[in-house]
């Protein structure tokens, strides 16, 4: 009976839906896109800040680790970027945080340009890389930078509940103003002799500090006994994954990546493999001739009109990888993008969904 | 044959011509990396505010019913009650009106897709209007927009049932083309909706097609969702009192159809534009596509107002030379084409709505008796082309 009822309403609103006459009295009310409010920022270091952020109806709880999609319109342009939730779970206000790092142009802006008040689209909770249902007797974290966030909220969880347990956590930053939450961090060993806090700083002078074997033996001498919950840049990632393959506990470590979702652009246009994805076919293409002519020499039947970048029909969502707008010269490298198949060229690698 | 057969109606060599096509990507590049903030700014307020309007307009169309005479109130009485109700089912007219034309025309023809908007998106957008958007993708943006002003190809010279241009074949039909045209004026959305049906091809074969009971599905589908919602639905809400609401309904679609209809027509019929020949699109360079888009395309000159009213379609010459440029841009290029134009001499047919509607009323009404051919060399020869 509510579904018959919902549905004409719904029938009401078409072509909309009635959330989209809610959302203009409250943007957090609709429920055809999930939105947030920023409630505040503070900075955490010199380029790093959080944001305290309401999110909107049908927003899910997440899992201590995990992250979530963040949109923000940039020049007019809506970027997308993941962030993991700095604040615990069992925060109990509803609000959620996300600590960003200045960097590139959709953290820039959010680490410098927005402000309370303003709304960002988000998307559910989401990742592998989160506490499990039964505390973990004895973690291990190893950390460096804006890898801290996902284990920022791990740490808070146990703070709430009350319940630290035998904790190890081996921090990288360059220099001791650097670390993102140091003085919380500080706080809650100063506090809670349970949980051990080995910050290392890279660049102040005393030598290499960076991960290794040794250095972790030293600090935690029983790393084989524990389960390892590692986030980080790339290279340290590579590190501690050698480590633990190394010493047969690869099963105990969980990592978390923040590989950059742009594909590289390239310095000469030569163009390279395109992949249709949904057709299984790879073929070369040169940096001159347009997609829709590559697929239909390769004999996929793509939608298509006017063949001149006007009608909209051969447009195709890009998975990854590069291409340049023939008519415009512009290179488009971001994962997701449509692109009119018609006047792009592939420039690199690029994967299409077609 | 070739060489004359293949001549457009202008002065100008082929490198001429090319040189102007050069002129015009130009103007398209500059725009479009430009485009920035502020353009977003402006298509999402105007959602806002479209969106506004059509809510609140219902709202005020049922509060009229407030002031029937038949409640006895200090302010009840028939006239009260029809100023409120004339508001709100303006209001609502006005709405569709911003809804179809500044709005869904143009983000249906992708000029928001820069955005990577998913909610302002030609592959997403739906619009308030019995034909299906993924329909007019194909009619409009395939089929007019790359044959413009060609005879036998670009489907809306006519809309396959009327005599716009004395090239066209006279027939006795014509001789209702006063009644067909005033029927398509009231009904227009639903003669858009049917176009994408080619009814000649079904005439030939006497008979439907997979594809034609494919998009006659389509158009039923959206069809029904929309008569559900305006003509059953909002005015059942009234009880009573349906017939006032779905009065007020039928009068705000009226009202974007009469409107609609008028602002499209003036793109592409008034006195002095020009239809093609399939000869004449022979291997097109980009170049000539861009003059016959100039040739076949006319504006309508107005105030700001006006100008987002129409779609800014009152800028069809632009339109139709950029025509996935947001629309609120054309404004600030419209003078550099026309001063372009001055300098190749290739006419630029632009005039008041008076001028435009009058014209474009008089040639249909002319059309539909027999001959006027003459008419159609002296339009060569304004343009300064001897055979």
């Amino acid at each position: 009976m509510l579904q018959r009822i919902s549905d004409v309403v719904g029938l009401m609103a078409t072509p909309l839906r009635p959330s989209h006459y809610l959302e203009l009295v409250q943007p957090l009310w609709s429920t055809h896109r999930l939105q947030a409010r920023v409630e505040s920022v503070w900075d955490e270091t010199s380029d790093t800040r959080t944001l305290t952020l309401r999110p909107g109806h049908g927003f899910r709880r997440h899992r201590a680790g995990q992250h979530v999609r963040v949109g923000v319109s940039v020049g007019g342009r809506q970027m997308t970027r993941t962030y993991s939730i700095s604040s615990s779970p069992d925060r109990s206000d509803g609000r959620f945080t996300i600590t960003v790092k200045h960097a590139g142009r959709v953290s820039g802006f959010l680490a410098r340009d927005v402000r309370p008040g303003h709304l960002l689209s988000i998307g559910l909770p989401q990742g592998d890389f989160h506490l499990p249902d039964a505390a973990p007797v004895r973690p291990l974290f190893i950390t460096a930078g804006s890898g801290i966030t996902p284990v920022m909220s791990m740490l808070r969880t146990f703070v709430l509940r009350w319940h630290m347990p035998d904790t190890s956590h081996v921090h990288y930053a360059p220099h001791a103003h650097d670390v993102i939450f140091g003085r919380e961090l500080e706080g809650i060993a100063a506090k809670l002799p349970n949980y051990r806090f080995h910050p290392m700083f890279t660049r102040d002078g005393h030598g290499p500090r960076h991960f290794s074997e040794a250095q972790l033996e030293e600090l935690c001498p029983d790393w084989r006994e524990r389960d390892v919950w590692a986030c980080g840049p790339q290279s340290l990632l590579d590190d501690v994954t050698a480590c633990f393959e190394r010493a047969g506990r690869a099963r105990y470590l969980h990592i978390e990546r923040f590989t950059a979702p742009l594909a590289r652009l390239p310095a000469n246009l030569t163009g390279g493999t395109v992949l249709f994805r949904r057709s299984g076919v790879e073929v070369r293409a040169d940096g001159k001739k347009a997609l829709l002519r590559v697929a239909e020499d390769a004999s996929i039947a793509a939608p298509h009109g006017c063949r001149m970048g006007v009608c909209h029909t051969c447009d195709a969502t890009m998975v990854s990888g590069c291409v340049r707008d023939l008519r415009t010269g512009l290179e488009v490298n971001e994962p997701g993008s449509r692109i009119q198949l018609c006047v792009c060229a592939a420039a690199g690698n690029v994967e299409i969904e077609l | 044959m070739n060489a004359a057969a293949n001549r457009l109606p202008v002065n100008l060599d082929d490198a001429d011509i090319e040189a102007v096509g050069r002129e015009l990507d130009a103007i398209q590049h500059e725009i479009k990396s430009s485009l920035g903030e502020a353009d977003r700014r402006y298509i999402w307020r105007l959602i806002k505010l479209q969106r506004s309007l059509a809510l609140v307009s219902r709202l005020i169309i049922f509060a009229s019913l407030g002031f029937l005479p038949r409640w006895g109130h200090v302010l009840s009485g028939w006239l009260p009650f029809a100023i409120v109700m004339a508001i709100g089912t303006f209001g609502l007219g006005l709405a569709k009106i911003l809804e179809n034309m500044e709005i869904g025309h143009n983000v249906i023809h992708g000029q928001w897709d820069w955005m990577h908007d998913p909610e302002v998106h030609s592959s997403t957008w739906e619009w308030d209007n019995v034909c299906p958007a993924d329909q007019w993708k194909h009619s409009h943006n395939v089929v007019h927009h790359t044959w413009t002003n060609v005879l036998g190809k670009d489907r809306d010279v006519g809309y396959e049932i009327m005599r716009v241009t004395p090239e066209q074949p006279w027939h006795p039909v014509f001789l209702l083309q006063p009644i067909f045209n005033l029927l398509l004026a009231l009904l227009f959305e639903w003669g858009v909706a049917l176009h994408d049906l080619d009814i000649h091809a079904m005439r030939r074969r006497r008979g439907l097609v997979d594809e034609d009971r494919r998009i006659l599905a389509g158009i039923g589908k959206k069809a029904a969702r929309q008569v559900m919602k305006d003509y059953v639905l909002w005015p059942l809400l009234a009880g009573p009192f349906f017939l006032y609401v779905l009065g007020a309904n039928v009068v705000a679609n009226l009202m974007r159809n009469l409107w609609a209809y008028m602002i499209i027509f003036c793109g592409h019929f008034p006195e002095g534009v020009h239809v093609f020949h399939e000869a004449q699109i022979e291997n097109e360079t980009r170049g000539r596509w861009y003059v016959r888009q100039l040739l076949g395309s006319c504006n309508i000159e107005g105030g700001k107002v006006f100008h987002v009213l129409s779609g800014n379609l009152s800028h069809q010459i632009e339109h139709h030379l950029f025509p996935d440029m947001p629309s609120h841009r054309y404004p600030q290029v419209a003078p550099r084409v026309r001063a372009l134009c001055a300098r190749y001499g290739i006419p630029y047919n632009t005039g008041s709505l008076t001028r435009q509607f009058g014209t474009t009323t008089a040639k249909i009404l002319r059309l539909s008796f027999p001959g006027n051919h003459d008419r159609a060399e002296s339009d060569y020869r304004a343009a300064g082309v001897h055979h």
